[in-house]
């Protein structure tokens, strides 16, 4: 059958590298020894700490409460003991303050029994409300507190729930895996965000390289609700939410402005089965499913990990990794952030982590612009990357600005292709932060 | 694993295979079969002239670029274009002398790859044009054996005996001057007098289509040239029918070689897709005009300079526009 697919304009096809994992089944991996919690796990503020060391925990305990809107509580991933609060590696690179638990080896780790609220009587704010509560967050790597997006601003009229299942980066598998796996939950958290939004409509994108995924929803689609699975073109990056929103609606969302100003509101796959658990089982976003690949890992697979897995252990799960193993990058190869330590945990954005052997990484030595264009071509919001990377070298930053730097989601696409090997989204990094640095010096 | 044995860099942390050196050797293996074309129609005299500006090209960029610059192939590929636009029985001290010229005066000034405003192998034709005017010429006449030497070849440097062998004029010259036709046919085989690449037109489309098809050439200049040329061509010949035909147009001298491997030339044409179509336009129409109005048979070398010296400004009118918004940004 020929499907019609949408898609963009531009864009890139890095190799997928998906077929390590699609078709491995999700298995839950045991308890680690220890756990480590950060409290800054989503965008917005970090929760406040409401343990000490040397407390018992349950699996699900509070460890940390929201501080304010913009803010999820940290809960406990498995029953144990709190060791203590300290510095310790967080995924981005930095160091942050993180709950650290010894966990109880021969505990049942069976959550308190808890009320699980009927969605059916609820209204919208305690909808949010009870969706903070469980500390959801965006689980496509973002980790934006899903409960602000079921508050839309009120000044703006949403027509649509767009759920992301693109899951356009290479090697990843976690949310394939979610949607063939577990359907009916992915379709019953949609019914509880759109009872929450009000909305009727609500179109689920997939790439077209994931038909049993497509065929899943399809199956279990309620007949009482409008849900179109739509079916995308494959390539990256497909899952950026103003390209997956402009394949759906055909609009593009303005410069500069969210997504809820062109009527729509959009969530991962994996964060909208979060919330189905919440309204299922009560339990509070402790574990995700992470898809742990590359050519430099021993045995990849899709996994139930407790948020707080330090990737040694994580890795040590899959049979560790192979000698010439090199680089260890949390999400994909494409926008994944690379580790310098392996004690880092994997928290709640974690979508996978994937290992590349040193002959796959990127080499240093770059040639000159030869202003073949590919760039140009592959940028999905049309920018001149060739330009921009001109003006970082001599550090235009004002000017890059004024050419829509700001534009830039660092995708990556550019320097995926460039043939010079001129590390141009890295370059845009870093004149992003030199921006946003000159900016804080002016304020 | 240890952690001081991890590789950290920012994202993205994976490339696509393909490289400059890559594109670059790409298009000097699909120029081999127009030199093979040479040889058949000039026989060693078409060899000699190829391998003298190659490696002339090569000792030039070695002696002042930078270390293994030679490696990238664009030196190579200057070589064999600067070959390709000259008649067989070229002087050999001249055509290495236009391969240094094109590599100083074409690239390395400019600051080296990537810089140079215009395609180096046509300055340094410009600069024999201007240097040696009677020579680049001089076209023999592609028949005579395999090993029979075109023209003048061995002539000692800076000496420059006027050529006894046999001569043909290139179809464009017989039409300008004499007001001669010649044959359709004759044309695309290439069985005609002219520079060693005016005469093998469809083994250059084949090559470009091949480029064009990996990806390593941009088809949007050639077509725009070609489209350019024949509709500007065909209303002329209208108008006029004195004026030569399209057909006639498009497969003679050098606008094959020009818009295929010329015109394309990554660092001096246009970045952005829609200025390559005006890059493209800007060249047919000159080239029309030259072979028509002005006072050479041939006009691709000049327009293909006049439209690389626009190409900052087509650059900066051509910015596309960026998602969400409504106007080109400025560049």
């Amino acid at each position: 059958m020929l499907t019609f697919a949408s898609g963009f304009r531009h864009g890139v096809h890095p190799p997928e590298e998906k077929g390590l994992t699609s078709h491995l089944p999700i298995r839950r991996m045991p308890y680690p020894d220890e756990l480590v919690l950060p409290l800054r796990q989503h965008a917005g503020k970090p929760a406040k700490l409401c343990v000490k060391p040397g407390d018992r925990v349950e699996r699900g305990d509070k460890l940390a409460e929201a501080d304010g809107f913009m803010s999820v509580p940290i809960h406990a991933s498995a029953a144990g003991t709190v060791i203590d609060v300290d510095w310790w590696p967080h995924p981005d690179g930095s160091m942050a303050e993180a709950v650290r638990i010894k966990v109880d080896r021969y505990a049942p780790q069976v959550a308190r029994p808890r009320m699980v609220p009927r969605w059916e009587g609820l209204t919208t704010d305690q909808v949010v409300k009870a969706v903070q509560e469980a500390g959801v967050v965006g689980l496509g790597g973002a980790a934006f507190p899903t409960h602000v997006k079921l508050a839309p601003p009120k000044d703006y009229a949403v027509h649509t729930l767009i759920i992301n299942g693109a899951e356009c980066e290479p090697y990843l598998t976690s949310d394939h895996r979610t949607m063939v796996e577990y359907p009916e939950r992915v379709h019953f958290g949609i019914r509880v965000m759109m009872h929450a939004l009000g909305l009727t409509k609500c179109v689920i994108g997939v790439e077209k390289n994931k038909p049993d995924a497509i065929a899943a929803l399809e199956r279990t689609a309620p007949a009482d609700l409008d849900v179109t699975i739509l079916p995308l073109t494959v390539k990256y990056p497909q899952g950026a939410e103003k390209m997956l929103i402009h394949a759906v609606t055909g609009v593009e969302v303005p410069s500069g402005k969210l997504p809820v100003t062109v009527g729509v509101v959009v969530q991962n796959v994996g964060s909208v089965s979060a919330i189905a658990e919440v309204f299922e089982t009560g339990l509070p976003l402790i574990e995700r499913i992470v898809t742990v690949s590359g050519h430099g890992l021993v045995r990849p697979a899709n996994l139930i990990v407790p948020v707080g897995t330090k990737l040694r252990d994580l890795l040590a799960q899959c049979d560790g990794v192979s000698a010439d193993a090199a680089e260890v990058i949390i999400g994909g190869p494409m926008m994944g952030q690379a580790q310098p330590n392996l004690d880092a945990p994997v928290i709640k954005g974690t979508t996978g982590v994937v290992v590349l052997q040193r002959a796959e990484t990127r080499q240093a030595e770059s040639y000159p612009c030869i202003h073949c264009g590919r760039c140009l071509d592959a940028c999905p919001v049309f920018l001149n990357p060739s330009l921009l990377g001109d003006y970082a070298r001599v550090q235009r930053y004002e000017d890059m600005a004024e050419l829509h730097l700001a534009d830039c989601m660092l995708c990556g696409s550019c320097a995926y292709v460039c043939p010079s090997n001129i590390p141009l989204s890295q370059l845009f990094q870093a004149s992003k932060l030199a921006l946003r640095r000159a900016k804080a010096v002016v304020a | 694993m240890t952690n001081d044995k991890l590789i950290v860099t920012a994202s993205p942390h994976i490339r696509s295979q393909d490289s400059v050196p890559r594109i670059m050797w790409h298009v000097v293996a699909s120029i081999v079969p127009i030199v093979a074309c040479a040889a058949w129609f000039f026989g060693i005299s078409a060899l000699l002239q190829v391998a003298t500006a190659v490696i002339a090209c090569l000792a030039t960029e070695r002696a002042t670029g930078k270390g293994g610059a030679i490696a990238d192939g664009s030196a190579t590929i200057t070589g064999l274009l600067l070959a390709l636009t000259l008649p067989a029985g070229f002087p050999l001290w001249m055509t290495a002398l236009g391969s240094a010229f094109a590599i100083v005066f074409g690239k390395q000034v400019w600051g080296g790859l990537g810089h140079n405003v215009f395609n180096p192998a046509l300055v340094g034709r410009a600069f024999l044009q201007a240097a040696f005017p009677v020579a680049i010429t001089t076209w023999p006449a592609p028949n005579g054996g395999f090993l029979s030497l075109k023209g003048d070849l061995f002539a000692f440097p800076l000496t420059h005996p006027l050529p006894d062998a046999v001569t043909s004029a290139t179809p464009l010259g017989l039409l300008k001057f004499e007001g001669k036709g010649t044959s359709l046919l004759d044309l695309v085989i290439g069985s005609t007098g002219g520079s060693l690449g005016e005469t093998a037109a469809l083994v250059i489309l084949a090559g470009g289509l091949y480029l064009a098809w990996r990806g390593y050439l941009n088809w949007r200049i050639p077509l725009s040239i070609l489209i350019t040329v024949t509709a500007v061509s065909g209303i002329i010949n209208l108008v006029d029918a004195s004026k030569p035909a399209p057909l006639f147009m498009l497969f003679s001298g050098g606008l094959m070689l020009g818009a295929v491997y010329m015109a394309t030339d990554m660092v001096t044409a246009p970045i952005t897709n829609l200025g390559k179509w005006v890059f493209g336009a800007g060249i047919g129409v000159l080239v029309v005009v030259i072979r028509i109005w002005g006072g050479l048979p041939e006009g691709v070398m000049y327009a293909i300079l006049f439209m690389n010296a626009l190409t900052p400004f087509i650059n900066r009118a051509t910015q596309p526009r960026v998602f969400g918004t409504r106007a080109r940004s400025a560049a």
